[in-house]
């Protein structure tokens, strides 16, 4: 680690100079990030990894977009955008014996309705597929059985592939990916769907599309809670409980004529603008903890109020989210307001400068082409951060950890 | 909005739904698990087995599977939600019992007074964290359970949580404004004006009905201007006490200065002494050498608070764009051609820029529509209208009236040149020797920051003085018509006897009760008789 440390002292040190800098020039202070892995949002992962893209036939991938293409606007895009990432980016690597991770392209979430939402169903054949395709004509799947492996699993409840909580528990992780490491956007403590050392990642949102609601930063923020959204899923939750587990409604009961509450479903052109107005955004969850708001909030500067119990939120280990956010237990949503407005206002303060910082901003977003610092360099930073690989990662020869017959039985229909 | 009719109801059958969502839809598995339930409470016998089964069915088929559920659940489990329940107040039932279905720990002490039938119904192994923790539970000690340190997020339906009542507190809303005006502060902190220069608002006022009126709507928007400010207030006809003491509450900074002629009755005139008033006011903050920025703010103005954070901007002399509302409002209101609502949209006075940004000459007010109707003496009532240029358009930086100041262009005229031998000042572009270097403000005049209104009272009107009528009438009579809504000034004998006509068929016609005042409104209808 002795060039990890110099490195960071460097630039620690380079950070310092150009803070000081910054105070002079211009009057906006922000905070430095400081996570639990230390200043990590500004490494770069170049040269610290190298990554493997195996070529897979267009099927798994180029085809599925061709055939429809709002894949690469919906919530679930960063699959395909982390798939073009990689293969122009530095840390590629065309010879498989060097690489230290290796990465599978295949669309799963990209069998959309005519609505525009994924449909799972295929997904857990598909990936099958995939990995049966990897395993025939590479050896690296079969020397460690997946283990220096990583997939893009951004769907609703990550590789259990459905949308459903009770069934995606059901089901589990794809059993083949038992060993894989898996970047999704779920996350939930002690949760079937979510294995030990995965990397969470923050769902898509389009940066264009943010970048061109920007209203000027001196623009008084006069709202003091904002959330747009439903309440209620009357049509998959009629009578009401299951969804968000309660809390969103509740939050409604309690706050609808609560002046200080901008809530609603009705969801206005001007619902970026309006962010930029508030200072709090709620983001409570839905059918799954995670949500593009978590996103939107932290670019648009409104402090984000998370009420998911147990959720573990994007680059966990890279961002301290205790400081940035506003943590609300669902069973303590009725007195939100009593909890909101007793924050003292130093620490709201200090949340806002934490926000502010630019580079909090850019790891929530995957911009194309991709710019330093961004989602997609967060995700290698966390891939780097797991490296060097335990011992246990290559199997000795003849061992074998998978069951490539578990699962059910609908899984092992060939894609 | 949906309305949650059986809140209990989801309470209860989402313990239910913890029990068996393992055992998906089907209706057969609730019917099992109940059947299993009731059965070592009845010793086993075939037909009853079967009779309670085809039963089971039955209800399921009628009710439907979760309300069969349901009724199951409350046929066996009174004791159980007892035991859980009893230690809660009322007013907080909707919590505790929300409890029961959200922590495992009590969804253990349920399944633990009935069979282990239950916990074996619910076995089949889906292996969900929730799911072996509730077994890892029910095999381990009640008490243990609190202790687990597994996952206490539990899938299936919850309940509502809904405070008792739900109102805001007023505490916290005062806390809540006080963390959005800190924010604020923070904001302009950052993005806004780096060094924000003293405003000198200049007002000319006299004494008349409206003046409190007036006074007061500029006094609290003066009082939200986060800058420093002066406000200097020229009062024709020498200063009143009521003036004073008004402008003393005020909590600003008020230079309070006499002007010696009384204000005219006559509009043309009343606009030539009210230059004259400002002029009074600028030679007074040359005098006293006042710094900042002098804004023209006439007490019948409408001022947004971003006009305060615009002429900021301003280096020595800037135009700002004022949106003209020259209708009065009156019963007959101007009947303006179609081609002319559409050629004149809103009215706005202000700068014109050329494609570069540059100042290219100035948007006036068209008065062709109100020729002939205007208003002459103050009090008519007829529109008002505004003067080719309105003062309250320009914003002056103060240094460029004092006798030296560095910097200070030579386009500027000298402030004792102007105005000395009672010549009339138009506009203050008269105070420089170059219009065209004015710098146009609020992105080059697009932005409408204030809004130029003339609204006097009839007059004739009468006022009191602090809403206080001293020395006390002598004869109070309560009236027969109410004050409100405002009528049109003159009522023709006809109109009179018409109304009276109508009220007499009113008053034929079925009881009339007291009307509250404001609901049903007829032109002229007579109300209150029970004022």
């Amino acid at each position: 680690m002795g060039k990890g440390s110099a490195r960071a002292l460097a630039l620690a040190l380079a950070v310092i100079l150009a803070c000081s800098d910054v105070a002079v020039v211009t009057a906006q202070e922000t905070e430095r990030i400081e996570g639990s892995a230390g200043d990590v949002l500004e490494d770069d992962p170049v040269g610290r990894l190298k990554v493997y893209v195996y070529d897979l036939p267009s099927k798994y991938n180029k085809k599925l977009l061709k055939k429809d293409p709002r894949c690469l606007n919906h919530m679930f895009a960063a699959e395909i955008f982390m798939h073009r990432f990689l293969l122009s980016s530095a840390v590629r690597t065309f010879n498989p014996e060097e690489a230290d991770w290796f990465y599978t392209p295949v669309y799963t979430t990209c069998d959309l309705t005519p609505k525009g939402l994924p449909l799972p169903f295929k997904s857990p054949r598909m990936m099958r597929s995939a990995i049966q395709l990897i395993a025939t004509n590479w050896p690296y799947w079969n020397r460690s059985e997946g283990a220096d492996h990583f997939f893009v699993t951004p769907h609703d409840f990550g590789a259990c592939f459905h949308y459903q909580e009770e069934k995606a528990i059901g089901r589990g992780i794809l059993p083949l990916l038992q060993r894989a490491t898996l970047v999704q956007t779920f996350g939930q403590k002690n949760h079937v769907c979510l294995k030990d050392g995965s990397i969470t990642i923050p769902p898509y949102a389009p940066p264009q599309k943010m970048q061109t609601h920007l209203i000027p930063p001196d623009t008084p923020r006069s709202i003091f809670v904002y959330f747009r959204g439903l309440f209620y899923d009357t049509g998959n939750d009629p009578e009401g409980g299951y969804y968000a587990r309660g809390a969103r409604a509740s939050v409604w009961e309690n706050f609808k004529n609560n002046p200080l509450f901008d809530i609603s479903t009705d969801h206005p052109p001007t619902y970026y603008e309006d962010m930029q107005r508030s200072v709090f955004c709620l983001c409570p969850l839905g059918w799954a903890p995670w949500s593009p708001r978590l996103v939107e909030a932290v670019v648009f500067g409104c402090i984000p109020v998370i009420i998911a119990d147990d959720i573990v939120l994007p680059f966990a280990d890279a961002i301290p989210w205790e400081e940035i956010g506003v943590f609300v237990a669902e069973d303590d949503v009725p007195q939100l307001d009593s909890i909101l407005t007793s924050i003292p206002t130093d620490v709201v303060l200090r949340k806002q400068r934490l926000l502010a910082n630019p580079s909090m901003k850019q790891a929530m977003l995957f911009p194309q082409p991709a710019q330093p610092g961004d989602a997609f360099h967060q995700i290698l930073n966390g891939l780097a951060r797991k490296l060097p690989h335990g011992s246990n990662v290559f199997l000795k020869p003849g061992e074998r950890a998978l069951n490539w017959t578990a699962g059910p039985p609908g899984d092992l229909k060939p894609w | 909005m949906k309305s949650l009719l059986p809140r209990s109801e989801l309470r209860r059958s989402s313990a239910a739904a913890v029990r068996s969502s393992a055992g998906g839809a089907a209706g057969g598995d609730g019917a099992v698990a109940d059947g299993g339930g009731a059965g070592p409470r009845a010793p086993a016998s075939s037909t009853f087995w079967f009779l309670l089964h085809a039963l089971c069915c039955l209800i399921s088929l009628f009710l439907g599977f979760r309300f069969s559920r349901l009724l199951f659940f409350m046929l066996f489990s009174t004791t159980a939600l007892y035991h859980s329940t009893s230690s809660s107040s009322s007013a907080a039932v909707l919590r505790a019992t929300t409890t029961t279905t959200t922590t495992t720990t009590t969804t253990t002490t349920t399944t633990n007074t009935f069979t282990l039938s239950f916990a074996a119904a619910n076995t089949p192994p889906s292996g969900p964290a929730n799911r072996t923790a509730l077994e890892a539970a029910a095999e381990a000690d009640k008490a243990a359970a609190s202790g687990n340190p597994q996952s206490h997020v539990v899938v299936g339906r919850h309940g509502i949580r809904i405070r008792p009542w739900p109102h805001p507190d007023p505490v916290e809303v005062m806390r809540a404004h006080g963390i959005m005006e800190r924010v604020q502060e923070e904001q302009r902190r950052w993005y806004g004006v780096k060094e924000p220069r003293q405003v000198l608002a200049v007002t000319p006022t006299y004494s008349r009905a409206f003046q409190a009126l007036h006074l007061t709507g500029l006094l609290h928007s003066l009082r939200n201007v986060p800058y420093p400010l002066t406000w200097i207030v020229v009062e024709a006809g020498g200063t009143t006490n009521a003036t004073a003491s008004m402008l003393a509450r005020s909590g600003l900074t008020v230079v309070h200065i006499p002007f010696p002629d009384r204000m005219p009755t006559e509009w043309a005139d009343r606009h030539a002494t009210e230059n004259r008033m400002r002029l009074h006011a600028l030679r007074v903050i040359r005098e006293r050498k006042m710094d900042g920025v002098v804004v023209f703010a006439d007490d019948s103005n409408v001022h947004s608070m971003e006009l305060f954070d615009e002429v900021q901007k301003v280096q020595w002399m800037g135009a700002v764009s004022i949106g003209i509302l020259a209708h009065t409002g009156t019963a007959d209101q101007l009947r303006l051609s179609e081609e002319d609502k559409q050629n004149m949209p809103l009215p706005v006075q202000g700068p014109a820029c050329n494609s570069s940004g540059h100042l290219a000459g100035w948007h006036t007010f068209n008065s062709l529509p109100f020729s002939g109707k205007t208003a002459t003496v103050v009090g008519e009532a007829a529109p008002v209208l505004p003067r080719g240029l309105e003062w309250a358009g320009f914003v002056l930086n103060s240094r460029m009236l004092w006798k030296e100041a560095e910097g200070k262009p030579d386009w500027v005229k000298d402030l004792d040149a102007v105005g000395e031998n009672g010549e009339e000042i138009e506009n203050p572009l008269t105070l420089l020797n170059d219009p065209s270097s004015v710098e146009p403000l609020g992105n080059c005049g697009k932005k409408v920051l204030l809004w130029w209104l003339r609204v006097e009272a009839r007059a004739d009107s009468k006022f009191p003085q602090g809403w206080v009528i001293e020395p006390p009438l002598e004869v109070v009579v309560p009236a027969k018509r109410t004050p409100w809504p405002e009528t049109t000034p003159e009522l023709p004998s006809e109109l009179l006897d018409d109304k009276q006509k109508l009220e007499d068929r009113h008053l034929s016609r079925g009881n009339k009760s007291s009307q509250p005042r404001g609901t049903t409104k007829r032109k002229g209808d007579p109300q209150g008789q029970d004022n």
